[in-house]
């Protein structure tokens, strides 16, 4: 659209035609009150707050639905412009409760907000205000009408945004209400984004309500822990008497990949972190049972068996068992304390997506992989397998939201129907090997996929290996074609990258040539033993040792418990799981919420995870690999590089509480200047990727200010991975609440399964 | 069946078989039927475009939008499906005259919505009638039922090598439905709110189809229109006001009733002369001169000629021609409640100004007459109004406020009267009241 000039408040504007001119002047800065208005949303012009004057139009004109043109004069700073936004909050407090002080939303309230600025102190009515009773719809979700202001955010969030269309609007007039689709309460996915939207208090969370007020939060951003999409969360913690405890999870500045966006397993999940089943002492087997034991005495026995078998069997007598949970230092810190401190390449993790066969192929070709940013501006889309909708919402999301505003074309090819169809302007059905449909050039879904000029295709985690790899093939031979991988778990790519794999040393650099990885000293050249592999020698008992951090082979259906029963066998996990109480010694770890580094999401999207809750008792995973480290006699100087920061500034000029930007530690940290005083910062090992791993040279700037950074698939080509390793684990596909391995733990999770089964069977 | 009321000052055109059973089809196309749209065909679309918008025929329902220029608003060329509506949610307190059409002359609403169709392209046309109007819908149905069977309507109509289709929906008992854009959500079977414009239904309206959407009267007078030519049929009435209007007299008349007038007919002539003036011979206090959103009239401000320009110069709209008058006895307090609880009532409750305003001026108003109102209240009355006058969604707020602000600036004396506990000074005796 070409641009025109507009003035307001006699100011010149440019701005593309057609444009809204609440947009514009919000761009401008510019204030425009607006309730109903949402960016993305379709437009209601419901709530009247943005009524402007507009020269030479009898009425005043609502700034939502004005699109700019040539020449239009506007004035949004008069007397009658603020009149009439102060009769509308007159209007709206009429029938309000103002029960702010006991308002969920009080203290972050746009009603209260705008009362500030624009309102009213004194009330013109003397008549009762009309009163219902609140609502519980789900354990999720309460609605309080005399609250609510009927914005219609939450119909539209759930409708145009979610696909759900549970909400609705039943009476008239004053005693109109928002309605959930079952009448008296929900039957939907329970994504809470209608909390979220709505700009006061009426809608509220079940795990939220009257538990803190707003400004009694530390306000920390970080990632979600749960699934591989890597949305940017907020977690809302206040002060406990053990610790820190997290009372809520939103996206509350709207920033990162994700904008408004949060599932309901992001939003509620995160109580699995307060869990009763956390483990918070450290457990040794003494006379066949798991007794508590002090952290020193759990590490000293754990260093001094893995020093002796080390000592008498070999390194390569000892196996490591990564995670797809930890961060990226940590990762990276296990794979290099195996390789240099144990001695060992028998290192792997729990796959759910084969990342070696995707970076083996597209490798020295970054402009073949797509970030989630690239998603959302993408023309054209693929997906051949998976259901978003439930294992992978932002991506759901993302994709709704291109092809509402008309950005997107969607195609999916799947071995059965999925909800993403309704959004799809075109389906095919495939067998388990889709390239037949890729290249069937006759069919209308064939040809129209052959017509695009740019497309993004989204392959699922359970095409593996050849089958993969062909997909990737069919693409590579076409111009304009991106990839992503769709795996699961917040770190299942990070794992891959940071080298926790038995054939490959981080940023997937091959044994035989590990002149990036000198400095290690030297390390073997021969691969070590997959995950299966190592447990099928445990239970020959061909290894004396294996180091399990945050995964659960146990809980694999047709586990034997046998084979880890001969093996010395130190678990770090969040709960006694399966595996956990089958080992020597128990370490309890810190989730992804107590600790501070980097993630990578299943598109290659690198992000900041801060320390957000606190629970007495447990450690990071950082902090236990280098105490064992340490009780083992390693050389943390080698094993982490700290002290080489600037010791010019020991934190004097900090202050600044978690929550506001403390610009001084950001600075630092950019320019990589940080302390690093202690071997337990991360940071100082993130240095050392940064350094040495192919395709993680970050711009620290960008991740510390939160934003999210793309890293390439491979940077180096030609290499082949180890044909036994393409197979992934087997990893659970599922339903929103019932997949993934931390929700089992959530007591919010497990409320919101039981209602939906609830209403399965009701139905 | 209820009783026809009769003047000889009346130019009657629409109502021209009104008591001649022309709801039967046969009387109707003895009474020259389904002669027009003949002419229409024969004719072609840009000769009826032509001649609607010589015969200065504004819209019925009450905005006065000039026909033709409507019509013509409509693109020729669309990718969708051009629609035809006839507006028959005739809910306007006060308003009683296209029920008096659809009761008397249902055919000539099937002609002229075939008409409207000839003139902008469309093939098929909806008749829209308010939920009340279940015993009219029969009669309606029963109309389009037999035009279909005389080949009057479907494929090839007339033998014209075009088809129509119509039909017939009831809505659902919501004023708000009036407002053509809610009539369309509520056509497509959504909740009956109205929609943003622009878009205007000419371009988009049904089902995103361009559509032409006319009140009942409107759609009536075309096929006279084309029987009479444009010309004619403005010569009849007012500068810039073509034809005749039927009015809705009602309130304390000795004759209430519908009456077809020349556009630009007086006032007071209407209420003295046709309407057999005042009841009981009382004095006049008040005329609500277009329906009950209209604001209200004076004694000494009804001498003026019924058109939409001639009573917007007097500060107040002709509305639906639905004219209500108020002799001494009345309470204008009361009158002010009563219609304010109609509007609270129908408020559909999208926008804050009107879901609010209404509610809070109905709680005032019972509040004030029954006399708790504290001087304040009067000035809060009114400033209310204000704040909701042109900032509504749509014109329901508009309706609801301007009659209200009317009141109070000029029955204010009357407001004051119930202050300080005073009982209404028109109280009638609870057995009367109670008639």
């Amino acid at each position: 659209m070409a641009d025109v000039t507009i003035t307001v408040d006699g100011k010149t504007l440019t701005a593309p035609a057609g444009a809204l001119l609440i947009d514009v002047c919000r761009k401008a800065g510019i204030e425009i009150p607006a309730f109903c208005y949402y960016p993305g949303l379709s437009l209601q012009a419901a709530c009247r707050m943005c009524l402007v004057r507009q020269e030479k139009v009898g009425k005043l004109q609502t700034a939502c639905t004005t699109q700019v043109a040539e020449g239009q004069v506007f004035f949004t700073d008069t007397d009658e412009i603020h009149q009439a936004r102060k009769a509308m909050l007159e209007l709206l407090l009429g029938n309000h409760p103002l029960d702010c002080p006991v308002c969920d939303a009080g203290g972050e309230c746009e009603l209260q907000d705008m009362t500030f600025k624009y309102g009213a102190g004194t009330s013109l009515y003397t008549e009762a205000k009309n009163h219902r009773e609140e609502q519980q719809w789900s354990p999720a979700v309460f609605y309080d009408r005399p609250r609510c202001i009927l914005c219609y955010r939450c119909i539209r969030v759930c409708g145009e945004g979610m696909d759900e269309w549970a909400l609705g609007i039943q009476f008239r007039g004053s005693k109109a209400v928002i309605a959930p689709n079952q009448g008296d309460h929900l039957d939907c996915s329970q994504c809470g984004m209608c909390i979220d939207i709505c700009p006061v208090g009426a809608l509220t969370s079940g795990s939220y309500r009257y538990k803190t007020r707003p400004w009694e939060m530390k306000h920390v951003a970080t990632v979600c822990a749960h699934c591989a999409d890597g949305c940017k969360v907020t977690l809302g913690v206040r002060a406990s008497s053990d610790g820190a405890t997290i009372q809520r999870a939103d996206n509350r500045d709207k920033s990162g990949l994700n904008g408004d966006f949060l599932c309901g397993k992001g939003r509620f999940g995160f109580d699995f972190v307060h869990s009763d089943q956390r483990l918070t002492t450290p457990l040794i087997r003494k006379n066949g049972k798991l007794e508590p034991a002090t952290w020193e005495e759990a590490l000293r026995t754990a260093a001094t068996r893995l020093k002796e078998i080390r000592a008498q069997q070999g390194g390569a007598s000892i196996g490591v068992l990564g995670s797809t949970h930890t961060t990226n230092e940590e990762n990276y810190l296990l794979q290099k304390f195996a390789r240099t401190v144990l001695g060992t390449n028998h290192i792997d993790h729990a796959r759910s997506a084969d990342y070696a066969t995707f970076a083996a192929t597209l490798a020295g070709q970054p402009d073949r992989t797509a970030g989630l940013a690239d998603l959302a501006e993408a023309p054209a889309v693929l997906l051949i397998g998976g259901n978003p909708t439930e294992e992978h919402p932002l991506l759901a999301w993302t994709l709704r939201t291109g092809v509402r505003h008309h950005v997107t074309r969607l195609y999916i090819a799947n071995e059965k129907p999925i909800k993403l169809d309704r959004q799809a302007t075109l389906t095919a059905r495939i067998a388990a090997q889709p390239l037949a449909v890729l290249h069937d050039a006759t069919s209308e879904f064939g040809k129209a996929i052959a017509s695009e000029e740019s497309l993004l295709v989204l392959i699922d985690g359970a095409y593996t290996g050849t089958a993969l790899a062909e997909i990737l093939r069919w693409g590579l031979a076409r111009p304009g074609v991106r990839f992503a991988l769709v795996g699961q778990q917040a770190n299942a790519r990070g794992a891959f990258a940071m080298g926790l794999t038995p054939d490959l040393l981080p940023g997937a650099v091959t044994l035989d040539a590990p002149e990036a990885f000198r400095e290690y000293g030297p390390i073997s050249a021969k691969p070590g033993k997959s995950a299966t592999e190592q447990l099928a020698a445990a239970a020959a008992g061909e290894l004396g040792a294996l180091l399990i951090v945050g995964a659960n082979p146990a809980a694999q259906p047709g586990f034997n418990t046998e084979s880890l029963a001969k093996p010395f066998l130190v678990v770090a996990d969040l709960f006694r799981t399966e595996t956990a109480e089958l080992a020597d010694v128990v370490l309890p770890a810190a989730s992804l919420y107590e600790k501070s580094g980097t993630i990578t999401n299943t598109y290659g999207d690198i992000q900041l995870v801060r320390k957000a809750a606190e629970i007495a008792g447990v450690k990071s995973d950082f902090e236990i690999i280098v105490r064992l480290a340490d009780a083992m006699g390693a050389d943390l100087k080698k094993l982490v590089p700290f002290g080489k920061g600037t010791h010019a500034d020991l934190g004097q000029s900090r202050g600044a509480e978690a929550g506001e930007a403390d610009r001084h530690a950001v600075w630092l940290a950019a320019h990589h200047l940080e302390p690093k005083l202690s071997p337990l910062d991360p940071l100082a090992t993130l240095d050392e990727i940064e350094r040495l791993v192919p395709g993680y040279a970050l711009d620290r700037l960008q991740l510390f200010a939160g934003n999210a950074q793309h890293a390439e698939a491979a940077p180096k080509a030609g290499f082949v991975p180890l044909a036994a390793l393409t197979a992934p684990s087997p990893a659970p596909h599922g339903g929103l609440f019932d997949a993934g391995t931390l929700g089992r733990f959530s007591p919010n999770l497990a409320a919101l399964a039981e209602h939906q089964q609830q209403e399965e069977k009701a139905l | 069946m209820p009783k026809l009321v009769s003047h000889p000052d009346e130019v009657k055109i629409v109502s021209r078989r009104f008591g001649q059973g022309a709801a039967e089809i046969d009387t109707y196309l003895k009474l020259d039927g389904y002669k027009a749209v003949r002419t229409a065909i024969e004719q072609g679309s840009e000769w009826i475009i032509n001649e609607m918008k010589a015969s200065n025929l504004r819209g019925r329902g009450g905005a006065g939008f000039p026909t033709g220029l409507k019509w013509s608003f409509v693109p020729k060329q669309s990718a969708k499906p051009k629609y035809v509506i006839v507006n028959g949610d005739e809910s306007e307190p006060g308003t009683c005259k296209d029920h008096l059409i659809f009761l008397h002359d249902p055919h000539t609403i099937i002609e002229g919505t075939i008409i409207a169709g000839l003139a902008i392209g469309a093939k098929m046309g909806f008749i829209y009638l308010r939920g009340e109007y279940r015993y009219l819908q029969i009669i309606m149905q029963k109309a389009v039922d037999d035009a279909y069977a005389r080949g009057f309507l479907g494929k090839n109509f007339f033998g014209s090598g075009q088809d129509f289709e119509i039909v017939v929906q009831s809505g659902a008992g919501a004023y708000e439905v009036g407002e053509e854009s809610a009539l369309m959500e509520s056509l497509e079977g959504k909740r009956g709110v109205p929609r943003i414009k622009p878009p205007f239904p000419a371009v988009v309206g049904l089902y995103g189809g361009p559509t032409v959407i006319n009140n009942a009267e409107t759609i009536a007078t075309v096929p006279h229109v084309i029987a009479m030519g444009g010309a004619a049929f403005a010569a009849v009435g007012s500068e810039r006001n073509g034809g005749t209007r039927l009015f809705g007299v009602s309130g304390h008349v000795e004759r209430p009733g519908v009456y077809e007038m020349p556009m630009g007919y007086n006032l007071k002539k209407l209420i003295y002369e046709v309407a057999g003036g005042v009841r009981g011979g009382r004095a006049l206090k008040a005329v609500v001169p277009g329906g009950s959103s209209t604001p209200v009239l004076l004694p000494e401000e009804i001498d003026i000629g019924l058109d939409f320009d001639q009573v917007g110069k007097a500060g107040s709209m002709m509305g639906s021609a639905g004219v209500v008058v108020l002799d001494e006895t009345t309470c204008m307090v009361e009158f002010a409640l009563r219609t304010i609880q109609f509007y609270q009532h129908e408020s559909c409750g999208w926008c804050i100004p009107c879901r609010e305003g209404t509610d809070w001026l109905k709680k005032s108003m019972t509040r004030f007459h029954a006399g708790y109102g504290e001087a304040k209240d009067i000035d809060n009355i009114r400033y209310l109004a204000e704040n909701m006058l042109g900032r509504t969604f749509c014109p329901l707020g508009d309706a609801a406020a301007m009659p209200m602000i009317s009141f109070i600036k000029k029955f204010r004396k009357e407001f004051e009267d119930h202050l300080n506990g005073r009982p209404c000074p028109f109280a009638q005796p609870a057995e009367v009241a109670a008639l």
